[in-house]
């Protein structure tokens, strides 16, 4: 018979354990997501032309692929993280510049600024309180993911408004998926390395961003 | 450098595709799988999510 202290003793641990990964996690998130609006800050003071975006998007997703993961369990995991997301930050800058030049182009920043973070907030919060696992939506949010990208890369060359539309809605629910997901699995003890947790928490928030002005920018405009 | 760094973002786009399908398989075999009223605690936020984007949209129109 397994012996209650040890158990005990070990689901404490677990917990402390958890806590860390957690804490780390969002401590992260704040100096990447910080960082990412200085360099986008850097990037709409030099006026980087529109074609940036999509240089900084393709360095980013080869850093993701590639070195992320070989470096996450070392501590130039890190500095990669930082350069992954200054990247997106300098590429979204760019686009930034460009809705800044709409006539309503501030007050669409800005609602989708506010909006990106009650989206954030409110999910993280409903999946730390719920304490549920939600990693049974692993296989839809990656099945759903593929339809995006097919999507996404047709629209690249297609550059049809309505795609573009249906494309960014559906990465608002994917990616509000990917928070409950991600989120359950850090407090579940699915995720123990909060650099990668980081970095797709950093993922969803930078999506549902730009997918937000992408949408409140095609709805917004008469 | 348009139509270059177009092509060259689709096929990264592709890459993650073939990524994402790798990570869908094996999801598929070895994911733990959904139980009764885990998909009701997915829909309601969901919902919530898409009722503040159309509320978000009212306001910019």
């Amino acid at each position: 018979m397994a012996n209650p202290n040890y158990t005990i003793a070990g689901g404490a641990q677990r917990a402390v354990e958890t806590n860390k990964v957690l804490k780390n996690t969002y401590m992260l998130l704040s100096a990447t997501l910080v960082f990412s609006a200085l360099m986008a800050g850097l990037s709409m003071a030099l006026a980087v032309p529109s074609w940036m975006y999509l240089v900084a998007v393709i360095g980013a997703m080869l850093l993701g692929i590639f070195v992320l993961p070989r470096s996450a369990n070392s501590g130039s995991g890190v500095g990669v993280i930082f350069l992954i997301t200054g990247l997106l930050g300098f590429g979204l800058g760019a686009i930034l510049t460009l809705y800044l030049a709409m006539p309503n182009g501030p007050q669409i920043i800005g609602t989708a600024f506010g909006g990106t973070g009650i989206i954030f907030l409110g999910l993280s919060g409903y999946a730390l309180t719920s304490k549920r696992d939600f990693s049974f939506m692993g296989g839809f949010l990656f099945a759903g993911i593929m339809v995006v990208f097919i999507a996404a890369i047709a629209n690249i060359f297609l550059a049809m408004p309505a795609l573009a539309l249906a494309v960014s809605g559906a990465i608002i629910l994917l990616m509000s998926g990917f928070i409950l997901y991600d989120t359950s699995r850090i407090i579940n003890g699915g995720e123990t390395n909060y650099i990668m947790a980081t970095y797709g928490l950093y993922l969803s928030i930078f999506n549902i961003f730009i997918s937000l002005l992408q949408i409140l920018g095609i709805m917004g405009d008469d | 450098m348009d139509m270059f760094l177009k092509i060259v973002a689709a096929a990264v786009m592709g890459m993650m595709v073939f990524y994402a399908w790798r990570a869908f398989q094996n999801w598929q075999e070895h994911g733990p799988k959904a139980q009764k009223g885990d998909w009701q605690a997915v829909v309601l936020p969901l919902a919530l999510v898409v009722g503040l984007v159309v509320l978000l949209v009212a306001m910019v129109r």
